[in-house]
């Protein structure tokens, strides 16, 4: 990068101007974290964007409990064990799902063409907006598991468990948001990033064992279940927040999570930087 | 009009490789800008079509056209926002498609539209550019702060940007363009849009950037900007450059200033406008309701010429005005057609 430390305001001429030919690592960390202060400074300002990640998960937790805790397990107690991982993933996913629409909102606003002419990582304006993301699936994550708990949730697993499942579910949330931030560079406006964001969360969230247990499904369906990250994911948690184990499961889902990260980083990637 | 273009500069991107850490060495002057057959096509619509143009440092190039000419389309090329159709373009050597990371670490672009943050304060805003392009936090904030003084922006500097004017959000725009003191500035038509003394200000501004050694590529519509400012102008039209020329040059081959006379009622304009013909050895033109009329001067002078000549007559007068060709007549003159609506023929030159 070109240091400006000199107090004169003459400009350089070019030929005594520093050149790189790419951006060093630490300043791609650098335009990161200064984007993520961007993007939380914004969170800040606009409250209602967190909605998602605070009301949401409050009222799903409420509602899920007491409509489907009798029919599943015969009573809202004995059903949290199973439903407030689910919740937690269910939520995290959700919260995820803004992060296409946002950074298309982004890309068409003006502010975008600066970050593209200036000589910064390409992928810092994604990275940046990811990172401040985090904060939301945490309190997605940690809202739901705190309200289970005063439904008279007691995770067996312990705090220990109970942050290991927060910090799952935060890596999950960002790994599935690079999905979303695909579908948000390459669909046409917005709009059309929310209904096919939504067309991609439902069977995501809902063709898992968040809700129900997987073995009272039919084979076929099973079978989809178990391709799911998410459901992966679900049994992860559960392990971690009532046994307090780190099961094989665990592994599978940072697999799973690992998997979508390398396919749609350098998908969305390459989509962003041909949108410009 | 149309210049030579040095042949060292083909050779110099030829040479360029991506690993260069400094700008290829030039045998006689490397060009701030130099762009070659420049293409952009979207659908059928060649919005540019073959645009050659050459930036000397140190000077304003003024690239003059109507909306829809193809002058933001051509910049947003140079300034590595757009593919490259067709064509090659070099940035102080560096070539446009090859090393746009190079070249960005040369340009400030300020658009047609303000790009900054609608959602952070003016202070917020340069604090983040500046962190972007490498500066320490406290490098940032205090070039931040260096920068809203110089701009007359460190009262609102801790508004949100909501709560400025169009004429306050374009100054910061262009302060934000300037954090690193790029050698190349594009300025996409600074003051479309802006009252006439936020404008005169803008192009103080403009003036001190090039005082300090930047270059300047300044696209506009109005001919008095681009008079006020450019060195040089080129004219686009249709996506076509049609003229390139100094300011002077240009003018003089529209034929310079021209009266504009609008008669008292009932007077017969064909009688008023031979004898104004018998002055200026010009034809006038009548007005479309033929309550007046236009005639280009030699010089100003001729004027007040063509004023007595009609006293004398006794031909009354309800109204008459000196003005500089408009744009579109300068393109009525280097076009021949230009497609210009003859009722709005006169208002372009108005600031």
């Amino acid at each position: 990068m070109t240091a400006v430390t000199t107090p004169a305001r003459a400009t350089r001429r070019p030929a005594d101007r520093t050149v790189h030919a790419s951006v060093p690592i630490r300043d791609i960390f650098v335009q990161t974290t200064a984007l993520a202060w961007r993007a939380l400074i914004k969170m800040r300002r606009n409250p209602e964007q967190l909605a998602d990640v605070t009301f949401m998960p409050l009222v799903l937790t409420l509602l899920f409990g007491f409509m489907f805790g009798g029919a599943v397990a015969g009573g809202m107690v004995s059903y949290l064990p199973t439903l407030i991982p689910g919740i937690i993933a269910y939520s995290a996913v959700t919260a995820c799902v803004a992060a296409g629409a946002q950074l298309r909102e982004d890309m068409e606003k003006g502010v975008f063409d600066r970050f593209r002419s200036l000589p910064i990582a390409r992928i810092a304006p994604l990275a940046g907006p990811m990172m401040a993301d985090l904060t939301r699936y945490a309190l997605a994550a940690s809202l739901s598991l705190t309200m289970g708990i005063i439904m008279g949730y007691r995770p067996g697993g312990g705090v220990l468990g109970a942050i290991a499942g927060v910090l799952l579910a935060m890596v999950t949330g960002w790994s599935l948001a690079w999905m979303f931030m695909y579908i948000g560079t390459i669909a046409k406006s917005s709009q059309s990033v929310t209904s096919l964001s939504v067309m991609v969360l439902l069977p995501l969230t809902f063709v898992s064992n968040a809700f129900v247990p997987a073995d009272s499904l039919p084979d076929w369906l099973k079978t989809l279940v178990n391709l799911n990250p998410v459901t992966h994911v679900v049994t992860a948690l559960r392990d971690l927040l009532n046994q307090g184990a780190v099961t094989p499961a665990v592994g599978y889902a940072l697999l799973g999570c690992a998997f979508v990260v390398a396919i749609f980083v350098p998908l969305t990637v390459r989509s962003y930087s041909r949108k410009i | 009009m149309t210049q030579d273009k040095p042949a060292s500069a083909r050779q110099s991107e030829r040479t360029s490789k991506v690993t260069i850490e400094a700008p290829p060495p030039a045998p006689n002057e490397t060009l701030a800008a130099d762009a070659r057959g420049l293409v952009k096509t979207f659908g059928a619509n060649r919005a540019v079509d073959g645009i050659d143009l050459a930036v000397r440092e140190g000077e304003i190039l003024g690239v003059l056209g109507p909306n829809g000419a193809g002058k933001t389309t051509m910049l947003q090329m140079l300034a590595t926002l757009l593919p490259i159709d067709s064509g090659s373009a070099s940035i102080f050597g560096y070539d446009v498609r090859r090393q746009p990371h190079q070249v960005r670490q040369l340009i400030g672009v300020t658009g047609q539209y303000a790009s900054v943050d609608e959602l952070l304060t003016g202070r917020e805003n340069l604090w983040l550019f500046g962190r972007l392009q490498g500066l320490s936090s406290k490098q940032a904030h205090s070039t931040a702060d260096d920068l809203l003084a110089k701009f007359d922006l460190t009262e609102a500097a801790s508004r949100s940007l909501a709560q400025y004017s169009g004429g306050m959000r374009r100054r910061l725009d262009l302060a934000a363009s300037l954090i690193t003191k790029p050698a190349l500035i594009f300025l996409d038509e600074p003051t479309t849009g802006l009252d006439p003394r936020t404008r005169g200000q803008m192009w103080e501004t403009i003036r001190g950037l090039v005082a300090d050694g930047s270059t300047i590529l300044l696209t506009t519509q109005y001919l008095d900007e681009a008079d006020e400012l450019a060195d040089r102008i080129a004219v686009i039209d249709r996506g076509r450059k049609v003229a390139e020329g100094t300011p002077e040059e240009l003018k003089a081959q529209v034929g310079g200033s021209m009266i504009r006379v609008q008669l008292a009622e009932g007077v017969d304009a064909s009688a008023a406008a031979a004898v104004a013909e018998g002055v200026a050895h010009h034809r006038p033109i009548l007005t479309p309701t033929r309550t007046g009329f236009s005639v280009s001067l030699a010089d100003a002078n001729q004027a007040a010429d063509i004023l007595i000549a009609l006293r004398s007559n006794h031909i009354d007068i309800h109204d008459a005005a000196i003005e500089q060709p408009s744009l579109d007549e300068v393109f009525m003159a280097l076009t021949g057609n230009a497609g210009v609506n003859p009722a709005t023929t006169t208002e372009m030159s108005a600031a």
